[in-house]
């Protein structure tokens, strides 16, 4: 049986998800053993600004932190850095460091989250030979910040948002800049109307935006700079490669632990792990079950994981257990506009784009919807109308009743006619 | 007990409104507004989550007024 209240609790992953599941620990009352494991040796520190602010290097290491204060600092439960968890025994309740130390539980919270993937490495050559970099860790990041700084020219590989951050924060930084996306318009996970809003940001501030470019190789140049040859034979020459073509979940450390793995540890709509009493997965490993979709999700989105991580932590302290269903949000900046978003569009949801002209500035949004219910919105620059449209879709809003409120906020909101777009056709390509 | 706010690191995320509607919200500028600073002792919990919820370390919980 569950322990109602576990003694000691074991948190293995030191980013969002498992730093605020140890705060939210403690903040509900948690009072036993409190032990956090990270692989990296680094203070706990926030991932979002790994592709902005700390690539512009306009925050240092210090300023990113996830907990107050420095090493010496009492941060109520025991950090374990630098030695990556390598293996779990859910029958014996007890995980296995790098170093051979074993860790017991009562609880145990899985928060391992993701990885970067990588491009391939040329035959018989080092991939470290190559100035290519991920965007994900502390170290990485600044040995990348350091290249920036020099202005040379830069592709980057992918049009996420990774990706596109990275690209806009280096050609703020007066780096000649490509964003070299394989798909057939960039951005186009957001939809056309997004993407074309995108693209045309991107344009606006100097990025070359390159779709349908898929990479086949990436080959070393004499001088340290890299050659990035195209399927369609087309070749770029860069100082620097920067590659955000997704992740992998951290789970190959679990493979021997009976645990269910599919892209992620499998959870129930509580975030537990079916068949491993008292074992939890939060943030970007977890894959919970959706009650409101009826099936499985992984989402890397760094609210998400907060949500869960708080949703867990009461659990394991007052027993009371609800099920994950979050307002789906995210955001993301770039060229100094904040773009958010919250539900989820359907290619098939009815879409209206529309200016809003407020008394502090013109600002862009673009509603998705289906049979009249508000599915998602996406923001440019507007965080008061990204509110309105969360708290309505939270309560599952009308759109012309949400359409309303956002006028509201406006003095003018004027339909958005995205059809001479450039960017809309190859879009829709 | 009060809530702390650094309107500099306020980016215009609004977890903490989406946390706490009572405490917080956006102004047109997309910044944190205070509805109240006071926190009961029966609010507490709430707004402590609103205030991990900040992805820009703009707000902090002050135990001790005066």
């Amino acid at each position: 049986m569950t322990a109602e209240r576990p003694e000691r609790v074991l948190v293995v992953g030191s980013s969002v998800a498992g730093v605020r599941t140890a705060q939210a620990l403690r903040a509900e009352g948690h009072t036993g053993e409190l032990t956090l494991v990270g692989a990296e040796p680094h203070l706990p520190y926030d991932k979002p600004p790994l592709s902005k602010e700390f690539l512009a290097g306009t925050r240092g290491a210090e300023d990113i932190r996830l907990l107050p204060g420095g090493p010496e600092a009492d941060h109520g439960f025991t950090l374990r850095l630098g030695r990556a968890a390598v293996a779990l025994d859910v029958e014996r309740r007890r995980v296995r460091l790098a170093d051979g130390e074993l860790l017991g539980y009562d609880a145990l919270v899985l928060a391992t989250g993701v990885r970067p993937r990588t491009l391939p490495a040329p035959v018989g050559k080092p991939v470290t030979e190559l100035p290519c970099f991920t965007v994900r860790e502390l170290s990485e990041s600044a040995e990348l910040a350091a290249r920036l700084a020099k202005k040379e020219p830069v592709i980057v590989v992918g049009g996420g948002f990774i990706g596109a951050e990275a690209a806009a924060t280096a050609a703020a930084l007066g780096c000649p800049t490509t964003l070299a996306e394989s798909g057939p318009a960039p951005f186009a996970a957001l939809g056309p109307e997004v993407g074309a809003l995108l693209a045309g940001l991107h344009a606006d501030h100097g990025v070359e935006v390159l779709a349908g470019a898929r990479v086949n190789r990436v080959e070393p140049l004499t001088d340290g700079w890299a050659l990035v040859r195209l399927d369609d034979g087309r070749c770029l020459e860069a100082a620097t490669v920067i590659v955000g073509i997704g992740c992998v979940p951290n789970t190959e450390w679990l493979e021997s632990s009976g645990l269910g793995l599919n892209d992620g540890v499998v959870t129930d709509e509580y975030c537990a792990v079916p068949g491993a009493d008292g074992v939890w997965a939060v943030g970007d490993v977890s894959r919970w079950y959706d009650r409101r979709t009826g099936g499985h999700r992984r989402v890397e989105h760094w609210t998400s994981a907060t949500e869960q991580a708080a949703l867990v932590a009461r659990a394991l302290v007052t027993g009371e257990r609800r099920p994950f269903d979050p307002v789906p949000y995210l955001w993301s900046d770039q060229h100094g506009v904040k773009l958010q978003m919250v539900g989820r569009r359907s290619a098939d949801d009815h879409v209206q784009a529309f200016t809003a002209t407020t008394p502090t500035g013109d600002r862009k949004v673009v509603l998705y919807s289906r049979d009249g219910r508000l599915t998602a919105a996406v923001t440019f620059g507007w965080p008061r109308g990204c509110m309105t449209a969360r708290q309505a879709w939270a309560k599952g809003a009308d759109i012309a009743d949400v359409t309303a409120r956002l006028a509201g906020l406006t003095t003018a909101l004027t339909p958005l006619d995205l059809s001479s777009s450039t960017y809309l056709e190859g879009n829709r390509a | 007990m009060h809530i702390g706010l650094d309107l500099g690191k306020c980016q215009g995320y609004g977890n903490c409104v989406a946390a706490d509607e009572a405490h917080f919200d956006l102004d047109d500028s997309g910044l944190v507004v205070l509805l109240d600073d006071k926190v009961s002792e029966a609010d507490r919990e709430r707004v402590a989550a609103a205030v991990r919820s900040c992805p820009a370390d703009a707000l902090w919980l002050v135990e001790n007024d005066g």
